[in-house]
């Protein structure tokens, strides 16, 4: 990256980071629902006096804050800027689509971590929590792996807006509780019925999950015993498919994107209304 | 010979409709019919046409917004859609409507813009500042909220933002629409002004016949997607046979209203 492109990328950082500032009071309502929802799932665990299931909970939660945000952020991107009115003046600036996405991305990742750091105090809070023993460092590895694959399947999602600003807003939203659905966030994918079970295989939450369940320790649990976190290599496997899943989603996300803006200059779609 | 800074050859543009009970009538909408035009490096060229005569469309189509259906571009001698990248670096946009980030400040807004276009902030913050004072509005307000702005002061900033990059060519799709008569002569000055500074090449299109008489070397007229006449405006009044050119305008679009529009009608 050159230092024209490393600039350009901070424009969307720049520009995402004062739109937070401004609509500060929006952040904060999201970020008070994120950190009562995820309380009140994870105080069935304890609610059930059963620390594996508070633990496989809470693991949870973080988890799809992540991973929710991120991709939600990328996928509205778009559907902000027709909002806004801001999209052609974005797309005939000299930046090319990739460093646009990338900046998007990189600051949805940053924001993504500000949502989690802010469940994970309020969790504190609530609950008698103990991570010692996990394998943290591993879990974030997992996060930052499984980032890309969900930043492709942002990527697609964010065009949708394109067709049709409120409809594909909606698919979006669509996409995210399907994916919440098969990913088995909070219960093992083979309790959901048959027919549904072989999507999960397509969902990259589902590898992260089981991942981030190794590194904390959840498998090998014992009640009144410190947590025994699995070290990274046991769950190459796992990141080994994020990874791939990230390879391939990504150069996917962007090629859709590129076909999708072509067909918006060829009919017109770019323009404000219409 | 000087170069060319546009040069248009025969481009057109469709738009496909859906309407109808099942949305399965497809109406075609013809744009621009075949335009040709040519702008000379440092010109100032007028568009004038009716609403819906496609005035918009070319300049979406100059500023790679939209792909034209046929025909050959060039801007500034790169070719288009071949050579985006360049002619995005060189072309600066204001368009009627301010779209701006509405709850961002002036300066937040600019930035952004000047960022995307690679340039550094200290420079860009004067450079907004200057091009502002020259427009006639003062720094006081440079750190307010674009929507708490009046139309006036979110049109210049909306012309700040298509200089702050010094484009050599600048489409201005009806910059003082909506202005009030000082704005419009702060904006008009400052467009005379950056021509004789810079050189600047500049396509205009306006509803204003005055402004268009002030501003422009040359004035084309549009009408349904055809350029019906081109030239001086002293030249267009003679061709027309009229004392100014109001009377030029009605006679040229007038005249075109006999041909029927095509409407295209596929089940
Ligand atoms: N993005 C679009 N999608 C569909 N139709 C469009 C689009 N843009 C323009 N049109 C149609 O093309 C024709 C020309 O529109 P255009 O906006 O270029 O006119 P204009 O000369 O700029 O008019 P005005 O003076 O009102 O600004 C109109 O009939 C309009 O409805
Ligand atoms: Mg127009």
């Amino acid at each position: 990256m050159n230092a024209s492109a490393i600039r350009q990328t901070w424009a969307f950082v720049y520009r995402d980071h004062q739109l937070t500032k401004r609509y500060w009071s929006w952040v904060v309502v999201f970020a008070f629902y994120a950190l009562v929802n995820s309380a009140s799932v994870t105080l069935i665990g304890v609610a059930a006096h059963d620390t594996r299931l508070t633990l496989t909970l809470t693991i949870g939660v973080l988890l799809w804050t992540f991973l929710s945000v991120l991709f939600n952020e990328i996928a509205m991107s778009i559907a902000y800027e027709r909002w806004e009115g801001t999209l052609e003046y974005t797309f005939m600036a000299p930046a090319s689509r990739f460093v646009h996405l990338f900046g998007v991305s990189l600051y949805a990742m940053l924001y993504s971590f500000f949502r989690v750091a802010v469940v994970l105090a309020g969790l504190f809070v609530f609950i008698d929590l103990s991570f010692r023993g996990a394998n943290l460092f591993g879990i974030l590895i997992v996060l930052l792996v499984s980032s890309l694959a969900f930043m492709g399947l942002g990527l697609i999602a964010a065009t949708l807006p394109v067709f049709s600003p409120e409809r594909g807003a909606e698919a979006t939203n669509i996409l995210q509780g399907v994916l919440l659905l098969v990913s088995g966030i909070y219960y093992p994918v083979s309790v959901l019925p048959k027919w549904i079970q072989p999507v999960s295989w397509l969902s990259p939450a589902t590898y992260a999950l089981s991942a981030c369940r190794k590194l904390m320790g959840i498998e090998t649990f014992v009640p009144g015993q410190p947590l025994h976190g699995a070290p990274l290599l046991a769950v190459m496997p796992d990141l080994l498919r994020l990874l791939i899943m990230g390879i391939v989603l990504i150069p996917v996300g962007l090629w859709i994107f590129g076909r999708v803006e072509h067909w918006a200059k060829k009919t017109g779609k770019l323009k404000r209304t219409g | 010979m000087p170069s060319l800074a546009i040069r248009v050859q025969n481009v057109k543009k469709v738009f496909r409709k859906r309407n109808g009970l099942l949305r399965r009538k497809i109406r075609e909408e013809h744009a621009l019919k075949g335009i040709t035009l040519e702008v000379r490096e440092g010109e100032a060229y007028g568009l004038l046409g009716p609403n819906g005569s496609g005035k918009s469309t070319l300049i979406r189509i100059l500023s790679t917004l939209l792909l034209a259906d046929g025909g050959d571009i060039e801007i500034l001698g790169f070719r288009l859609p071949e050579h985006e990248r360049e002619v995005r670096e060189r072309v600066g946009r204001v368009s009627v409507d301010a779209a701006f980030y509405k709850k961002l400040s002036a300066r937040e807004n600019l930035l952004y813009t000047a960022f995307l276009y690679g340039f550094e902030k200290p420079d860009a913050e004067r450079k907004a500042l200057d091009i502002l004072k020259r427009l006639g509005q003062d720094a006081s307000r440079f750190d307010d909220p674009l929507e708490e702005m009046s139309r006036g002061m979110q049109q210049k900033v909306s012309i700040a933002r298509a200089l702050l990059v010094n484009p050599p060519l600048l489409l201005l799709d009806e910059p003082t629409t909506g202005l009030d008569p000082k704005s419009k002569q702060e904006v008009q000055r400052f467009i005379e002004d950056l021509r004789r500074r810079e050189g600047t090449t500049i396509l205009l299109t306006t509803h204003d016949m005055d402004e268009a008489e002030r501003l422009c070397d040359r004035i084309g007229i549009l009408t349904r997607g055809q350029l019906v006449a081109e030239g001086t405006s002293e030249e267009l009044k003679s061709q027309a046979g009229a004392d100014n050119l109001e009377a030029v305008f009605l006679k040229m679009v007038g005249e075109s209203f006999e041909e029927a529009e095509k409407e295209v009608t596929v089940e």
